[in-house]
């Protein structure tokens, strides 16, 4: 098994002005050439997992402790400077909402080659030719004529595919995707994920994609993080997500998953609704709304038990549940 | 782009028109005949009715109204009663005095006051961002008039490093030019500073909190380069907004200044002719200025239309 | 930003008065330009009592005098004490710059509020309002204060003409953006009639903006009032107005700098408190402003 090459161990953030737990005790790695889907629901804190891995979270706004190591340096204990300094070359993020991720005045091949003349030290010309290869090869039409382009002047799908140059540009090992497909028509979307799969296998990724869509993580993905309040619920292959479900609220939601061939949409059926941050209840997170409930579940956060290999899940009835 | 000039330009006409008529119908606010204001009590029926005649006060007023366009159509802004020269002549004299005056202070407010807001705002929260902004509202509170007469005790009078006042052209002496314009920019400026200080900051505050800064956060570049190449260029339209209505503002204000330190420029033409009731120049005065700030805002939009593409789609 | 500020103001009038009180009051630009104010203003109001002088009492024997212990201020080339001339001078600035803000916020509400109610009269107001605004303000009211003659009421006129424009284009941005939304449409449904709906829930809605550019006015009037003075088409002297007492000095400014020295300081406290409880209205108030 080679060496992961993202391992985030016992995250928590926590907000700076009251001290409330956004993110708890949250454990994860990830391999070159891997997919991890992370999955849940909108305040389940998977977007701050990805701000956190890529130190971008506002240190004003949230204090951050627990290990976040990348190719087996330790993040946490750098300068934001150096920090910064391993994002765009080491590892890149793509946005969920390509209309407002791009500089609207700059024109979108200026914002590409100033990742390879600033973070790869190539000269004007050479950022220009590596810039309309990589158009090409993320299938933008016309790339020469692209370049020129503003990000207004470019379709949802096209602006990103830009985006997803940028990402790449610089030649990151982990790219970390937030609901790179979410605000795209869902033809689109399909269009979307393949060219990210095979960017991914091509160049070897790690890949951290945070969904909150079920078929995404079904299309694409090697293994699943289930994020639930902040809390990992369950963390498994992705096979086994779909197959043998260990967490009643992975259940939950592969049962409120609509039809594999209907629209994908937001997660809403589970009854009862995500606790929010500074409220959480003192046990089991899904406690509340979970109908396998008992006594112990309420007195203490559950702790990961394994259920098989690489497959764990924090709830204290995972043997008695079939 | 041709289309968005078009309307522009067919706005700031329109406006234009409504202007001269405002400049021209000042003569109407005058309670009584103005060629006897003028003239004051002392004058003979006669002479009073020779002036109404040369000003063309004995004309009906729509008469008044058509000759005055003809007239400043032709670039013919009238007569000056006290000075007995035309008022065009007059202005265009004065002309580079003041806007000499006028663009340096606005190249000092605007550099200092988007240096300042920039500072400010990438220190937001920070002492540093706090003294900023409490000198940028101190700025903002000082008669600038006031500012030039304190000015000048302390450095002319007192230290005796620059003159009391007066203006050097700068084809006589560049130095001296430099020294006779230094204080009444500095008087001018600080007030604006104030302005652009606050409204920058407002605007990168505003740019700095928007998703494709934390794209471009995630390339890995430096802080200097985002504040400088996805920063400020989102936030000019704002500070060019502001710049416009600095350069408007500095117009009125050379105006005092140039009494404060007697620079013989378009302002102090003005005024005397305020003081001295001599309404030919107050009129072509009024209008002229009005010109050039519709001018400059014009040249603010031009300015928005090349700094954010979006806005020629309009 | 923009979707939040239509948001945000889809529901404004529920916002109750005692909870804006609470955030004005937590506001530190308020608490500190309110103190100033109100000290300006308990001055102006009680100058009677406090100066210690006739502010128009000439004495030739001390004349230009330094400040000392007797005249805080010093006294002027008539003798006059400064102090109490700034004193008296607080009160007719304030009463030039409350005026101002009385005629401006009218006829500014007044004409914003047509052209933004009554479609075929927005562009020939709102394009007259442009041409006023095309010259600069203090030109403007320099010209019209001259014009009209010297005098308390036409300093006030003239600052009015000067200021009026931009306020109606404020309450008329205000009134466009609220007459589109929905409790104006319901009130329209419900059976009100026209001019009510204007009145009631429109200038109700407009009211922020319009405090806070009123309370910048006053500023600016405070300010153009003193350099109208500086230029001698202000109050008629020997009335002490900030801008007359500094008019005065000028000539003194080598051998008594004291004359010019604290009226303009008063200036300065008086702008200053105003514009700090402009900011702090504008930040409770008007979120959608920025400077």
């Amino acid at each position: 098994m080679p060496a992961p090459l993202l391992r985030v161990d016992g995250l928590e953030v926590a907000l700076a002005s009251t001290g409330a737990t956004i993110i708890e005790e949250v454990s994860l790695s990830l391999e070159p050439g891997e997919t991890l889907g992370v999955v849940g629901e909108s305040g389940s804190g998977k977007s701050v997992l990805a701000l956190t891995v890529m130190g971008l979270l506002p240190r004003a706004l949230a204090r951050t402790r627990g290990n976040i190591q990348l190719g087996g340096d330790e993040l946490t204990t750098l300068s934001p400077d150096a920090w910064r300094d391993r994002r765009g070359r080491d590892m890149a993020m793509i946005f969920q909402e390509p209309m407002t991720a791009l500089n609207p005045v700059m024109r979108v091949g200026h914002q590409v080659e100033e990742v390879l003349m600033n973070r790869r030290g190539m000269s004007a010309g050479d950022a220009r030719r590596r810039a309309t290869a990589l158009f090409e090869r993320v299938e933008i039409p016309e790339p020469a004529r692209r370049l020129a382009a503003f990000p207004h002047e470019l379709s949802g799908g096209m602006r990103q595919r830009v985006m997803i140059t940028i990402a790449l540009a610089a030649e990151p090992r982990l790219l970390i995707a937030d609901e790179p497909t979410t605000a795209l028509d869902v033809t689109i979307q399909a269009q979307i994920l393949d060219l990210l799969r095979d960017l991914q296998k091509e160049r070897g990724l790690a890949l951290l994609l945070i969904t909150h869509d079920l078929g995404v993580i079904a299309e694409i993905t090697d293994r699943v993080l289930v994020l639930y309040a902040g809390r990992v619920a369950e963390v498994a292959p992705a096979r086994l997500i779909f197959d043998a479900p260990a967490h009643p609220y992975t259940r939950a939601l592969l049962a409120s998953r609509p039809a594999l061939t209907g629209p994908r949409d937001r997660l809403v059926s589970i009854e009862g609704a995500v606790p929010s941050v500074g409220a959480m209840p003192p046990g089991c997170r899904f406690a509340p709304r979970c109908s396998f409930a008992i006594g112990p579940c309420m007195t203490a956060p559950p702790a990961l038990i394994a259920c098989a290999e690489r497959h764990a899940a924090a709830c204290v009835r995972v043997g008695e549940l079939g | 782009m041709l289309g968005f000039l078009t309307r522009r330009l067919a706005g700031a006409f329109l406006v234009l028109l409504l202007v001269s008529v405002l400049s021209f119908g000042i003569i109407w606010l005058v309670p009584g005949d103005p060629a006897a204001v003028f003239l004051d009590a002392g004058a003979t029926p006669d002479q009073v009715e020779r002036l109404r005649r040369e000003l063309g006060l004995d004309k009906p007023l729509a008469m008044q109204v058509v000759e005055w366009y003809s007239r400043i159509l032709k670039g013919d802004l009238g007569r000056s009663i006290l000075l007995s020269r035309g008022v065009t002549e007059a202005i265009i004299e004065r002309l580079p005095v003041t806007l000499s005056l006028a663009g340096i202070s606005l190249v000092l407010s605007v550099v200092a006051g988007v240096a300042a807001g920039m500072v400010a705002a990438t220190k937001h929260g920070q002492p540093v961002d706090q003294a900023v902004m409490a000198g940028a509202l101190f700025g903002l509170s000082i008669p600038e008039f006031w500012l030039g007469l304190v000015l000048i005790v302390v450095f002319a009078v007192q230290l005796g490093v620059l003159p009391t006042g007066g203006f050097v052209p700068p084809t006589e002496s560049i130095t001296g030019w430099i020294r006779s314009i230094t204080l009444p920019a500095i008087a001018l400026a600080v007030v604006h500073m104030g302005f652009i200080a606050r409204m920058t900051r407002a605007a990168l505050l505003e740019v700095l909190s928007q998703d494709f800064i934390r794209t471009a956060d995630s390339k890995g570049l430096t802080r200097l380069h985002i504040l400088l190449r996805h920063g400020l260029p989102n936030a000019l339209i704002p500070i060019l907004t502001v710049t416009g209505i600095v350069a408007g503002s500095l117009l009125g204000g050379t105006v005092i200044i140039e009494q404060v330190f007697s620079i013989p420029g378009v302002g102090r033409l003005i005024i005397g002719a305020i003081l001295s009731r001599d309404f030919p120049v107050i009129q072509g005065g009024l209008l002229f200025v009005a010109l050039v700030y519709l001018t400059i805002n014009l040249l603010v939009d031009i300015c928005y239309a090349i700094v954010d593409p979006r806005v020629r789609l309009e | 930003m923009t979707a939040e500020a239509v948001l945000d103001l889809s529901h404004p009038p529920s916002k109750p008065f005692r909870e804006t009180l609470a955030r004005l009051l937590g506001h530190r630009s308020f608490v500190i330009g309110g103190f100033l104010v109100l000290i300006v203003l308990i001055i102006a109001l009680t100058a009677d009592l406090i100066a210690p002088f006739d502010p128009l009492r000439n004495a030739a024997r001390v004349r230009l005098r330094a400040p000392d212990s007797v005249y805080w201020f010093g006294t002027d080339h008539f003798g006059r004490d400064i102090l109490s001339r700034v004193i008296h001078g607080a009160r007719i600035s304030l009463i030039i710059g409350g005026a101002t803000v009385l005629m401006t916020g009218l006829f500014g509400t007044l004409i914003g509020a047509v052209a933004g109610f009554f479609r075929p009269l927005d562009n020939p107001i709102m394009r007259l309002m442009d041409a006023l605004m095309a010259f600069p303000a203090i030109l403007l009211a320099l010209t019209v204060a001259a014009v009209l003659g010297a005098s308390v009421v036409n300093v006030i006129i003239a600052l009015s003409i000067a200021t009026a424009p931009h306020t109606a284009r404020i309450v008329r941005a205000s009134v466009l953006v609220i007459r589109e939304l929905e409790f104006v449409e319901a009130a329209r449904a419900l059976g009100a009639s026209e001019a009510r709906i204007l009145l009631r829930h429109v200038l109700v809605n407009a009211l922020g903006p319009l405090i806070v550019r009123l309370t910048y006015v006053f500023a600016i009037a405070i300010l153009a009032e003193a350099a109208l003075s500086f230029i001698g088409v202000g109050p008629p002297p020997p009335a002490p107005s900030f801008g007359n007492i500094i008019a005065n000095g000028r000539d003194f400014m080598v051998v008594a700098p004291w004359i010019t020295i604290f009226p303009g300081l008063a200036i300065i406290v008086t702008v200053l408190g105003l514009n700090l409880l402009g900011d702090a209205l504008r930040d409770v108030l008007d979120p959608r402003m920025k400077v």
